[in-house]
């Protein structure tokens, strides 16, 4: 199944950004973290990922979010959650994620 | 709503998915793949593997794997005194601190702890283990509590649910498999069978050489221009090599006589197809009415053939078919006392003989097979290389087979068009 994931292309220098969208919580959203791979390896040395669209976050999002993260530590890249609604601020704080990746709620 | 209680309901909705994931997905790998995001998401957990214990090839192979370094196999051996380890361990989570006492970790103890990896979970189902998971650092830093164990405990025996069906399947495939290979040798060895048989009954009369060849390949070309199944097919070609088996019983000076044969004679000769039904008869055939066949192949539409004198919807159809065959081959072969007849002669023979001979339809089928192949709707060559190009290609064949067809009524009174 082909999907529309909306990213901008890095702008400000060396940040890009990706919408999480509803994708995030299916099989489908490991096209975001393939995309985010891609900026990393592009040279890209900040990540901010926009929950502007995503309401929740399930496992297999919270999975896919662990990969980004992953992606952007080893290329000592930062990762931002960014427009993360107060439940899903609270779910990435238990779950620390926050640990791994800025946190700003909308 | 309190953070324990959203924690509580991620996790235990993860458990609930994973359940549906292995239950209800067809796609192995898929299930695989998505069982493992739920997995390390329930807790958040920053690096693993699901591995697929192979014990055949006695490896485990990882299916996925998150967070882990290059360095990390993908498959590791692991032998059946492992397996007893593991399975004497049961299915409770190791954490790798205590797995040092495993043979299979002491092989593996650098790459595991290197790569981080805090706990061990073997997936057993039925008392055979069918895999292994691997799960690294909770993104918290904080170690895997009682609690953590029982969820990636429950949600691995899932999974293992999942590969213990995907390798029951397998090993379904695996022996159907098998049968199918075993049954297309059978089918082989029955079908070379028949062909000595024919040759055999062949060799026996030195004037029609390859007649139940010949009759066996006509007797297909009809069933497949009447559009029947492989198999069908199959089962009449047989039929009409095996036609004529009954003629191993009468004499050759009978058979070989370069004269028309005396009335005796005949009805010696004319015992053939009762003699033939009864030597196949006994043989369990994996197509059905290939006795009737040979029994009936001399039978006619009108009631005038034998042995029975049976008409139209009382002769099996496969006799029908094998007759034609039989008759056409009959007609376009030289014989002792006949020489063979023009292609112009068969096709007017055939459309008189239609309703009284031969079934309208099968007629029809005869020659739209030969029309077919003269005029390029098909690529076939059988009847080219049955009758030889000359005798196929004659002028005038075309234009005569297209006026047959448009004469011959395929409901003639006297014929039951067979029900596929």
């Amino acid at each position: 199944m082909s999907i529309n994931l909306e990213v901008e292309v890095p702008r400000e220098g060396e940040t890009a950004v990706v919408y999480a969208n509803e994708y995030l919580n299916r099989i489908a959203g490991e096209r975001i973290e393939r995309e985010c791979r891609d900026k990393i390896a592009a040279g890209c040395s900040r990540l901010l990922v926009s929950f502007r669209d995503t309401e929740i976050v399930n496992s297999i999002g919270i999975s896919i979010l662990l990969g980004v993260i992953d992606a952007a530590s080893g290329a000592n890249a930062e990762v931002v959650f960014t427009d993360v609604n107060a439940d899903t601020a609270h779910l990435f704080e238990s779950l620390g994620l926050s640990r791994h990746a800025r946190i700003e709620t909308a | 709503m309190p953070e324990s209680q959203q924690k509580l309901i991620h996790t235990f909705s993860a458990l609930a998915d994973i359940g549906q994931e292995v239950a209800h997905k067809y796609n192995f790998h898929g299930m695989i793949r998505t069982s493992f995001h739920l997995l390390l998401g329930s807790l958040a957990i920053m690096r693993g593997g699901i591995a697929r214990y192979s014990r055949f090839g006695n490896e485990l192979n990882f299916l996925a794997v998150r967070g882990l370094g290059d360095d990390f196999p993908v498959s590791a051996s692991i032998d059946p005194a492992d397996e007893k380890d593991f399975l004497d361990a049961g299915m409770g989570p190791i954490e790798v601190s205590q797995a040092k006492m495993f043979i299979f970790f002491q092989r593996y103890q650098p790459i595991v702890e290197k790569n981080g990896i805090e706990l061990i979970i073997p997936m057993i189902v039925h008392d055979e283990l069918v895999g292994l998971v691997m799960l690294g650092e909770k993104a918290s830093g904080e170690p895997f509590n009682s609690a953590d164990q029982a969820i990636v405990q429950a949600m691995a025996r899932h999974i293992g649910v999942g590969i213990y069906q995907q390798n029951l399947l397998a090993e379904l495939e695996r022996k159907a498999e098998q049968n199918r290979r075993l049954y297309e040798q059978m089918r082989l060895t029955y079908a070379d069978t028949v062909r000595s048989f024919a040759a055999a009954i062949d060799y026996k009369d030195k004037y029609t050489e390859g007649h139940s060849v010949r009759v066996g390949k006509y007797s297909e070309l009809i069933a497949r221009t009447l559009g029947w199944s492989d198999e069908r097919i199959e089962g009449v070609a047989v039929a009409g090599y095996l036609h004529d088996v009954g003629k191993l019983t009468v004499e050759r000076n009978i058979i070989n006589s370069p004269k028309r044969i005396d009335a005796k004679e005949s009805a010696e000769l004319n015992k053939h197809p009762s003699v033939g039904y009864e030597i196949l008869l006994p043989i369990h055939h994996p197509y059905t009415d290939v006795p009737l066949a040979a029994k009936y192949h001399h039978e006619r539409l009108d009631g005038r053939g034998y042995p029975d004198g049976l008409r139209d919807e009382q002769i099996p159809y496969i006799a029908k078919i094998v007759n034609l065959a039989d008759s056409f081959d009959a007609m376009t072969t030289n014989r002792p006392y006949k020489s063979r007849r023009s292609a112009h002669e068969v096709i007017e023979d055939l459309q008189r003989n239609s309703g009284k001979q031969f079934a309208p339809e099968l007629v029809i089928a005869l020659c739209e097979g030969m029309l077919d192949e003269l005029t390029g709707g098909s690529d076939e060559k059988s009847f080219r290389k049955l009758l030889g190009r000359e005798y196929m290609e004659v002028e005038g064949i075309i234009p005569m087979l297209k006026n047959a067809l448009n004469g011959i009524n395929a409901t003639s009174p006297l014929t039951l068009i067979a029900s596929e």
